[in-house]
């Protein structure tokens, strides 16, 4: 097993089990923190794939930002409470039931998928290099990009006038 | 009215103009004057090793003088108690012994005299009071302890060195009573009274 | 990067080399906290500290072991892991940005071609940015673990300083990337060697407003609220004592040193020394200018942050806000509109 394979493998562990924290931790901030954990466990993925544009950005823009405005959130509503208030049975199994069946949905449906089946390249390949992501972005889908930063230069003037009616 | 001193400056308050308005050419303004400060002479004294001097009119600790041949001065008479504000003086009085004449210059002497330093606030008024030339204000203070105790100064603290024992000492000391004698020239009347 | 670890020499280099400039960061910042408090004293015609060793070079030692010794005090109700994290995370942080700056060109010692880069990643800038946003963990994380409802507000105070001026400082960035059509720290440094101008030259208002956000990021003053003392009873690191607070204050410095040596490299030519022609040298003499020219750019940009802490006052939060949101955006847009135009109608042949 080379180094790769053995990255690849604490990474995976690392994502799962900071992800099932996420769920099993009573205090919303732990979640938070352990949400932080995996979105770097899953850059870390993207730099095995030698995606190292793609881990940056999931840094920067998941980890830096938009857990930050969360924590904020969470911070500010000082949700720590002694004890969540205990559901009832019913509510739990239903809970169960249909989280169950997402999945199954989810498994059946990537099952037969032709990505399922494609061989993973580790360490080669550009896609993720950020000339090859900005050939595609400016020349395949420049329509979409600009849509979209327009949207969010919009959201930005939004934002401004908002800021400066108060 | 006019101004008491001539460096009151009048407020301007006219509208900023644009240069001022993006504030950048001013805050370089402000970085030019503390420029200007990074070289100019600094005003610290390294104080332990460089002190600086006292006007001659300082009041620190009390010092009770002696006469030329090491002979106390102090008559134990209690004007500078009766004069003292803050009533941090006490003392007793005693007579002479025959062959003491060496230590006292005359028939009744100090035999406790204590200041309470924490009670003195060095006003002067006992060094004004006294008629024997005995008692006088120096250019120390009192430094710092840890017990209130040490603060009440007694003889042994306040008596001027001997000359006949520590020449040198009484002459530094000495000196330095004379040059406040000569700053102070109320303070000498009392020497025409001996 | 580690997945070519097999290499045991290389792997070796680079620890090496990560040990070094980890050590010369500490030793900077070390003398940076001197630095400062010398140069607060001159420019307040006072002396500095002068007493611990000659001319007071000892007062830093002095000083950590002052901070070692004091008593550790952790808030009972605060949750403990989370208190401790918050300084470490400060600190990690401050460090981690030191692995893409190009500390001088290639030099071949005992054989083997010697990077001074820890890291040349094709996108060291945005590398940058990375741990730069994750410098506001350490700040909510400790503000929050303190249990203490002021730390938490300067902690939310200092993120939102941090992100709003983040902002400013990409677009900031966006027109010098432009220029040079490149994220590598090192190829913005070569292009430059090569090149007849630094990059302050076709990039002055980037240069300006780049400084003024790595002010805000560094919280130095004037943007230093999230430890403002007196007027808003301090900051996050308020229930924070002995080496805990040491290791934010020092991550300060760590953080400003790295950010003049960012500065440095991006806008000041990086280690180009400016009148010599390093392709004359030797290796090791051209290494060595490097490195004069290198640490001389940043000794002077940390001169600049200490000369306008002690020159000016610190903003009030909504003034700090307006100048991120309403001054230094639109500046940064403007700027990169212009460099984008005039980079589309002059350089085609890019």
């Amino acid at each position: 097993m080379g180094i790769t394979q053995l990255l690849f493998w604490i990474l995976t562990i690392l994502t799962l089990g900071s992800a099932l924290m996420v769920i099993f931790s009573k205090n919303p901030v732990h979640s938070i923190l352990w949400l932080i954990v995996t979105f770097f466990s899953i850059s870390g993925h993207y730099v095995l794939l030698n995606a190292q544009f793609l881990a940056i950005v999931n840094i920067i823009v998941y980890a830096g930002a938009i857990m930050v405005l969360f924590l904020f959130v969470v911070m500010l509503m000082n949700l720590n409470m002694p004890a969540a208030p205990l559901k009832k049975k019913w509510l739990k199994f239903a809970g169960v039931l249909s989280g169950g069946s997402l999945m199954l949905v989810l498994i059946a449906a990537l099952k037969d998928t032709e990505s399922m089946r494609r061989e993973v390249l580790m360490q080669t390949g550009d896609i993720g290099l950020i000339n090859s992501l900005g050939m595609v972005l400016f020349k395949d889908y420049i329509l979409p990009f600009e849509i979209s930063s327009v949207l969010f230069l919009s959201a930005m003037v939004g934002a401004v006038v908002i800021g400066k009616k108060t | 009215m006019d101004a008491l001193t001539q460096r009151a400056k009048l407020v301007d308050r006219r509208p900023m103009n644009w240069l001022e308005k993006i504030y950048l050419w001013e805050i370089f303004k402000g970085m030019g004057i503390t420029l200007k400060h990074f070289f100019k002479k600094k005003v610290t004294i390294q104080y332990p090793e460089e002190k600086r001097p006292f006007s001659p009119v300082f009041r620190g600790l009390q010092v009770l003088n002696r006469d030329e041949e090491g002979r106390e001065r102090c008559t134990a008479c209690g004007l500078c108690a009766v004069a003292c504000p803050a009533e941090a003086i006490t003392m007793e009085g005693a007579e002479r012994l025959p062959g003491e004449e060496h230590l006292y210059r005359e028939e009744k002497y100090a035999a406790k005299y204590e200041i309470n330093m924490l009670r003195c606030i060095f006003c002067g008024l006992c060094e004004e009071a006294c008629p024997k030339d005995a008692i006088y204000l120096s250019e120390t203070f009192a430094p710092a302890n840890y017990s209130r105790k040490s603060f009440i100064y007694g003889k042994d603290d306040l008596l001027i060195p001997d000359p006949a024992t520590q020449p040198e000492e009484y002459a530094a000391a000495k000196g330095l009573l004379d040059k406040r004698k000569n700053h102070n020239p109320d303070l000498t009347k009392t020497n025409e009274l001996k | 990067m580690t997945l070519l670890a097999f290499d045991w020499g290389f792997a070796l280099e680079k620890l090496v080399l990560i040990a070094i400039v980890i050590t010369v960061s500490l030793v900077v910042a070390m003398y940076a906290t001197y630095a400062e408090r010398k140069v607060a004293g001159f420019m307040q015609d006072r002396l500095g500290p002068n007493r611990a060793g000659p001319f007071g070079l000892l007062q830093p030692l002095a000083d950590g072991l002052k901070l070692f010794f004091k008593e550790e005090i952790i808030p009972s109700n605060s949750n403990k892991f989370l208190f401790i994290l918050g300084p470490c995370l400060a600190m990690l942080t401050a460090m981690m940005t030191s692995a893409v700056i190009p500390w001088g060109g290639k030099v071949e010692l005992g054989g083997r071609m010697v990077d001074l880069q820890v890291a040349d990643i094709n996108i060291g800038i945005l590398y940058i940015f990375g741990v730069v946003s994750l410098g506001v963990y350490g700040m909510m994380i400790g503000g929050w673990a303190s249990n203490n409802k002021y730390s938490l507000m300067a902690a939310l105070r200092g993120a939102s300083q941090a992100i709003s001026y983040e902002l400013a400082m990409g677009l900031s960035l966006i027109a010098l990337l432009m220029l040079t059509g490149s994220l590598s720290l090192r190829t913005i440094t070569e292009q430059q060697i090569q090149g007849n101008w630094w990059n302050i030259v076709y990039q002055p208002l980037g240069f300006l407003l780049f400084f003024i956000c790595a002010l805000a990021e560094c919280n130095r003053a004037p943007f230093d609220l999230p430890e403002a003392e007196s007027e808003l009873n301090m900051g996050y690191h308020q229930e924070y004592s002995s080496m805990k607070l040491g290791f934010f204050l020092f991550s300060e410095y760590i953080n400003m040193f790295i950010s003049c040596t960012i500065i440095a490299t991006l806008f000041l030519g990086g280690y180009d020394m400016p009148f010599v022609d390093e392709a004359k040298l030797s290796g090791i003499a051209a290494l060595i200018v490097g490195l004069v020219a290198l640490f001389g750019k940043t000794f002077i940009l940390i001169f600049i942050f200490m000369w306008i802490r002690w020159t000016l006052p610190r903003f009030r939060y909504d003034q700090l806000m307006n100048l991120g949101w309403k001054g230094l955006i639109p500046l940064a847009l403007f700027n990169m509109v212009i460099t984008g135009a005039i980079v589309l109608f002059t350089m085609k042949a890019h």
